[in-house]
Order: C-alpha cells, then structure tokens, then sequence
C-alpha cells in the first residue's frame, strides 16, 4: 500500500457532488445480481440482488437468519459466492479476500467488533498495511500513529492513537473501526448491527458521524434489528427473508409495520404492560444502600412478586454492576439485600442461585450457556443436583423429562435436546438460558438485556416468555438499553445516572422523554471523566 | 459524548498500564530478591566463576525462551524446542565431524535444520490445523527419534575441531579486558535476545504474532495472511532453537542425542515468569530474558545450598505457578 490517507472530506470533491441530497440520477457503486451462496445443509443466501448508491444510507433489514450478514460477507470478500454477479461501478469484479474488498473500496464492520484488543488504535487501524523500511518487513509505527491522527480528527475523536484498544469503551472501539474504514477511502461502508451494543447518546454519535459520511458520497449499508432507528437514520430500506431480497422501499415511503411484516410474514406480539391490580404483591428483593467504589453509590431499590422492573440508564452507568453485585458476582463495599424480608448475604453466584436468583447475562455466550453441549445438558446445568442419584449417578430419565419438559413450555426450536446449543438461533439459545434457571426454580429473574442481537420475531416471543412469567408470579429486573422495550414491558422503571438511581417511573407515566432525563442527570462539578460533555 | 468515552479510556489505560509495569517489576523484583538471598546465604554466590556460571546456564534456556515467547504471543505453544536444538546439534556434528564440511557449514546447517523443523511445526499448526499442543508434541518426539537415528544414539564430539568449541567457550571479551573472562556464549544470548527484541517491537512478523494472539479472526479478516504469518512464527521460533543447538554443541564440546527433553518446560517456564500471557497478545523479550534468569539464578542458588537436585525441581515447579498466579491476579483486578 503506498500514498497517503485522504480525509474524508476529499472524497467528496473527487466523489459525485450533491450526492446524499437525494437527487435519484445516481450510478450504483455496487451492483450485487442473483448472487447465492451456500454452506453444507443450508442455503444462506438465494438469487439476491441490491443495489448500493453513493451517499446513501441503504438498511438491510431481515429476521436472525434471513442472509444479511451473508450478504454482505459476499460483498466484503469474507465468503465467495456460489453464483451471481457482482458489479463495481458498472465493472464485474470478483471479490476473493477481505482485501481485495478494501482495495477495490469496500469496508465492512462486523457484528461483533474485529479489533485486536491487545493492540494500539493505530495498529488496529492500518493492520496489515503498517510496513516499511528495511525490505518492507520493518513497522513504521510514527507514520501509523501520525496518519490515524489525521483519520480521527474529521470524527471529532480526541484519541491518542497509542491507546490500547482493549481500555476502550464499546463506542470508541466502533469508531476506531469506522476510521479503519476511512483509512481505505472506502466508497461502501457495510454496518452490520453497529448500534447493538450502544446506549441512546452514543447512538446519536454514530447517527451524525453516518450522515456525514453519506454526504461525503459514501455508500452505507446498515444492517439493524432496531426497527425504529431506520426512519431516523436510512434513505432506503431492502428486506430479506430466508436467503432472498424481497423488496426494496424508500424509506420515508414504508411503514415500520409494513417492513416487519414482509420480515416475518405474521404478526408480533404487543405486550401491554398489566399494572397488577388490587393491593401491591410482597416484596420479594430489596436492596439498600448498595456501594461499590465510584461504581455504583447508595443504591436501594424493591421488586415485587410478579413484577417486571425495568432498569434503564445509559452504557457505563452501572445498571449490570448493581446487578452482579446483588446477584453476588461482584464484592459490594457495604449495603443490604432482603428477599422476602429476610436478610440475605450473598456472597458468590452459588449463594445467589440457592437462594432463588437468576441471572441471564448480556452475554449469553460467554456466561449462560456451555455452546459445545446439547439442549438437555444445558437446561438442567443449574440443577444439575436435582437429578443425581446414588453416587452422583446421573438420573437421565428425569433430565430427559424436565428438558423434554422445558422446550415445550419455552417453544424452544430444536431439532431435539441432543442438538448442540450453538446450532441454535439467538432467540432460542436465550429461551435455553431462561429455561436453566427454571428447572433452578428460580424466582427472581435479572435479564440483562434479553433481547441483544435477537431478530424481531424472536425478540416478540422472547416478550411474551418474560410477560408470562411475571403473570405466573417470578418477579424480573430487566436491564434493557432499549427504550422501546423498557417502556412496553416493565411495571416499573428505574433510571440510573452515574452509578445512582436517578429516577423511579410508573409504566403508566413513563415516556422515553422522561426516562433520557434522567439518565442525563449528572452528579455536577469537575467530574474529569466529563469535562468533554459541554464541547459537544 | 465521544470526548467523554475517551477521558474513560484514557483513565483506565493508566490503571492497566500502571498494574502491568507491577507484573514486570515483580518478576525482576523477584529476581533481585533471589540474588539477595543467595548472597547473604552464600558468600561464594556472588563470585565471578559463579556469576558467569549462571550467566552460560541461562544462554540455552534463554534462547529457546525467546523463540517460545513469539509462539506464546501468538497464542500458540511449542513443546518440541528442546528436541529439535538436539537434532539441529546432530545435524551439526553429522556436518562437522562425520562429513568433515566447514564448521560454518555446519553451524548454518544446525540453525537450517530447526528452521524446518519450525516451519514443520507451524505448516501443520496453519495449514492442516492441527492444535498447536499436537502438533509440537508430534514434531518434539519425531525430533528425538531423529537425533538417536542420525547419531546411531551415540554422541558426536568435535575433538578433530577445537574452533567449534572455541566459538563460545573462547572469550573475545577476557582478550580485550584481561581478567574478564566471560566466554562468548553469553553474548551470543544478548546478542539473540536483542534481535529477537528488534524482530518483536519493529518488524511485521512482531506485530502479526501479537495480532494473532489478540484476535486471530479479526486479524484475518483485515486481510492479513495469517497462515503464513503464523507459520513464519513457528520457523523462526524453529531457528532459535538451532542456534541453542549450536552453543549447546559446543558448549558440550559434543552433540548429545539423548540430551534435550525437557528443556521446552525451562523455556516456558521463562517465558511465563517473564509476563508472556499464555493466552496470546502479550509479552516482552526483557521479559523473558528476566524469567529465564530468575529460573537459572533459583537452580544455581540451590544448588549452592546443597539442596538435592530432586528438591530443586520441586521449587522450580512451585515458583512457575506462583509467577503464573500473580498473573492471574494481576488480570482478575483489572
């Protein structure tokens, strides 16, 4: 790779002018035609086909499984196509590795973020194109270090380009890999799911930072299960289904109803929050003045029997480590916790469990599931004693029993409770983590957000599974960075800011106005870590 | 809000820094503590002959240590180095004394032959993928074999060429300086340690090992060749361990075919005392140059001490895991 990095802001003179402005003359940058693609046993992607314009936001929308993402491996030279065309500015090019996808100018960011963690955002950012000096076998790190500089400052990054990115935050990793994309003069850029794992304000960054890129003459492809966000931020919008492109719509002409229905093809669940009627169930969790360090400061709140509490605040303000610490994963500095009005000390996950509590990490991968064993083992892991007999004998006939049990209750779709969890979709290997602390007889639910990277009609079933089983009498905290899915489900919301709880909200007077208020809410003075808030 | 997440960043990258300079100062902490002890427990602990005799101690384990601390970045291991500098001292003397070519001949001849012994390794760990503990372990016990073949089990001496023996026994250094007569062989690892430093820091292959130890996939998917990267890791790791061959041979003075196993466990251990995580990403050659010393100075100590070879291993073995532990410890608070 020789020659330097333009700046973004160039491409737009050398690009199309006035693109992103709507004007409907353009030549597609890439053309994708008929293309399939197949893996043992299963058609990934059947005879797609889509377009991609300069400047325009283009979202690529479809249920856990529909081909996006396979899609835009294709694109982005991770897997070869079966057949189809794929043209580049009108010429037909294949597209054998992920650089030659670069160098031709196609960046893509992955679902789950591609970044070395070990390694510095300069080095992340020219991976692979870092050589210099000696027979090219030498690293010229200052020149990195100087062009990543350069590369950040149109996104209003104040990054020292030597920080490691594993001390980085979820939202800046993201942008390290945006300006890796910048690096190739990238005319398409794939999103695949960049705001999953961001909270509302950071989104909003994202958002800004897209549309400028888009003016630039850049051609996005944003992939999303978060619906809503599509009005906001896309020109046009392509629906798969089962390995197809079924239609593609201008935005501002289709209804986020209409787009979930050529999605799914049926209809999705609504659950109205039933505020439980009468007199106000027990409490079955309280917790009082919890602290920990700066994280998390004089915390008290309750849940009662039945109840969907939601727990709402932005990334970093401590809702998952209030959790952990109640659910004994992390050591709190002092603070109570009663379940049932006793006094409870729970001092390991092991404390947690025996006495009642569950929790379903954001994480499921890593922390609910062991993905290399079958559905029986994995729902009766948490109560693995229960079903041991003489010996620690194994009883296969009841494990058998309660999972055969359990995939019937959840609607768990499997192949059978031999097949390997991690052949399964999102939204059921979520059903198999909920279906653990079940056979546990847990009572008290922590979802942490339940829905992550879940397509729209498991994320419904998903809904209907937490709404039952409050109505049956468990009691859920769910954390959820989602507002939508705050507001639709939970009884009650508490807002934290900061490592405090800020607010409390009825399901009957909450609004995502009220909710932003006051996860905004700062503890005031010269808190360093904020000194940049008022720049913006 | 950007500006806001990066103050974060910053913030906690001091901490992070803060905690791994602690790991690194508690391996070489540890290693001045060990000198403090065995010099007030022995006065003939800090004489020169016993200096310089740690100092040669050290230079094999040292060597394959840095080879192995490349291969542990990446997240990968390998158990054949000790066999294969044993084959590649066989290959040397085979060169040398059974075949009569030039001792440099025979010198790059053994560095040649763990060079391929290494891209052995890293073409069945890259291409075939075949797990990194397999593969080395296949390669370390077919390299045994080998040397007891080639050498009809029986040593090779290098009597007929005193040149051979000279090359690090001799001390450049005690001609120049007289009265300091630290043979060559302890430059030969300063002077492998340094370049192995450059090759890590400055060069390609240095930041692909630490690439593919932090993310392999990810690595990939930048559209770096990881395969051949890889296997280019394993070679040079290869390399280093001819070059022990080398000294090793002519330290003895002879190529001993039944001499070598083992020795893979000494380079780890240093190579983990030194800070390397054994879950790839990170590490530094000082590092590993400083646990190679910590293990040398232990054994030397010991010995001293009068403690009974048996006993020696038992210690090792518990410092290997305490330096792991502190490890652990250091990763579990962050």
């Amino acid at each position: 790779m020789t020659g330097g990095v333009r700046e973004p802001g160039e491409r737009g003179a050398a690009g199309p002018s006035g693109a992103g402005t709507g004007s409907t003359a353009r030549e597609p940058i890439v053309s994708m035609r008929g293309v399939s693609k197949g893996f043992p046993g299963v058609l990934a992607v059947r005879d797609a086909s889509l377009d991609i314009l300069p400047g325009e936001v283009h979202a690529l929308v479809g249920e856990n499984g529909a081909g996006k993402s396979t899609l835009m491996k294709v694109l982005a030279g991770v897997y070869r196509k079966d057949a189809g065309r794929v043209l580049y500015k009108g010429r037909e090019v294949e597209i054998p590795t992920p650089r030659a996808a670069q160098q031709l100018g196609i960046s893509i960011i992955h679902q789950d973020l591609s970044l070395m963690p070990h390694l510095t955002v300069a080095q992340n950012v020219f991976i692979g194109r870092e050589r210099g000096g000696l027979f090219n076998l030498l690293v010229n790190d200052r020149d990195i270090n100087r062009r990543t500089q350069q590369l950040l400052a149109p996104l209003h990054l104040k990054m020292d380009p030597r920080t490691s990115v594993s001390s980085l935050t979820v939202a800046a990793q993201q942008l390290v890999e945006i300006a890796r994309a910048l690096s190739f003069r990238s005319e398409v850029l794939i999103m695949d799911e960049p705001t999953a794992a961001l909270a509302e304000a950071e989104i909003e960054d994202l958002f800004h930072i897209i549309r400028r890129l888009a003016g630039n003459g850049v051609g996005i492809v944003y992939i999303s299960h978060r619906l809503h966000e599509l009005k906001q931020i896309s020109d046009r919008i392509t629906v798969m289904r089962d390995g197809r492109t079924i239609a593609t719509v201008p935005t501002r002409e289709a209804s986020i109803d209409r787009v979930i229905r050529m999605m799914v093809g049926r209809e999705i669940f609504q659950a109205s929050p039933q505020v439980p009627a009468g007199r106000a169930p027990e409490v079955v969790l309280e917790a009082r003045h919890l602290r920990r360090g700066n994280v998390i400061k004089d915390v008290s709140f309750t849940l009662r029997r039945g109840e969907i509490l939601g727990v709402a605040g932005l990334m970093g303000a401590g809702r998952t480590e209030v959790m952990r610490a109640v659910f004994g994963a992390d050591p709190l500095d002092s603070g109570e916790v009663f379940i049932r009005g006793r006094r409870v000390h729970v001092k390991s996950p092991r404390d947690a469990v025996r006495i009642g509590l569950g929790y379903l990490s954001e994480d499921r991968k890593r922390y609910g599931l062991t993905l290399g064993m079958d559905v029986e083992n994995n729902l009766v892991l948490a109560a693995f004693k229960k079903f041991l007999g003489l010996l620690g004998w194994v009883r296969r006939a009841a494990t058998r029993d309660t999972a055969a049990r359990l995939v019937d209750l959840l609607a768990i779709k499997t192949t059978g409770p031999q097949q390997q969890v991690k052949h399964l979709s999102g939204g059921n290997q979520q059903k198999v983590v909920v279906g653990k602390w079940l056979a546990a007889d847990t009572e008290i639910l922590i979802f942490d957000e339940p829905t992550r990277g879940i397509d729209v009609g498991a994320k419904s079933e998903i809904y209907r599974l937490m709404n039952d089983l409050a109505r049956q009498g468990k009691s859920i905290i769910m954390i959820s960075s989602e507002l939508p899915e705050i507001l639709r489900l939970s009884h009650r919301i508490v807002v934290m800011s900061e490592g405090r709880i800020t607010g409390e909200l009825d399901a009957a007077e909450a609004t995502e106005e009220k909710i932003m208020r006051y996860a905004a809410v700062r503890s005031g003075g010269a808190d360093p870590l904020h000194a940049g808030e008022g720049a913006r | 809000m950007a500006a806001v997440e990066i103050a974060a960043g910053a913030a906690r990258k001091e901490t992070r820094l803060y905690s791994a300079a602690a790991q690194k100062f508690l391996a070489f902490g540890g290693l001045i503590g060990l000198v403090i002890i065995f010099s007030l427990a022995s006065p003939y602990f800090l004489t020169f002959d016993n200096i310089v005799g740690i100092l040669l101690a050290t230079t094999v384990s040292g060597i394959l240590g840095l080879g192995a601390t490349f291969v542990i970045i990446t997240a990968g291991i390998d158990l054949s180095v000790g066999t294969v500098m044993t084959l590649s001292a066989v290959m040397m003397g085979v060169l040398i004394s059974n075949w009569g070519l030039p001792i440099p001949v025979g010198i790059v001849g053994g560095m040649a032959t763990g060079a391929l012994a290494g891209l052995i390794n890293g073409v069945t760990i890259s291409k075939m993928k075949v797990p990194p503990f397999v593969a080395t372990l296949g390669v370390m016990m077919a390299a045994k074999g080998l040397s007891l073949v080639i050498s009809g089990s029986k040593p090779i001496y290098f009597t007929a060429t005193p040149a051979v023996r000279g090359l690090t026994m001799d001390s450049l250094v005690g001609g120049l300086v007289p009265g300091l007569d630290v043979p060559n062989a302890v430059f030969f690892l300063f002077g492998a340690a340094i370049l192995a430093s450059l090759i890590l820091g400055k060069t390609v292959l240095g930041r692909y090992a630490f690439a593919i130890g932090s993310n392999e996939e990810a690595t990939r998917l930048s559209g770096v060749n990881v395969d051949v990267w890889k296997a280019a890791v394993y070679a040079l790791c290869g390399i280093f361990s001819g070059l022990a061959g080398v000294i090793m041979g002519s330290r003895l003075n002879s190529a001993q075919p039944a001499l070598g196993s083992g020795y893979e466990l000494d380079a780890i251990a240093a190579v983990v005392i030194g800070g390397t995580s054994l879950s790839g990403g990170e590490g530094t050659i000082l590092g590993t140059i400083i646990g190679a010393f910590v293990m040398s100075v232990l054994i030397n100590g010991l010995r001293i001490l009068s403690v009974p070879q048996e006993w020696q291993l038992v210690v090792t073995g518990a410092i290997v895991i305490v330096a792991v532990y502190a490890d652990v410890l250091r990763r579990r608070r962050q």
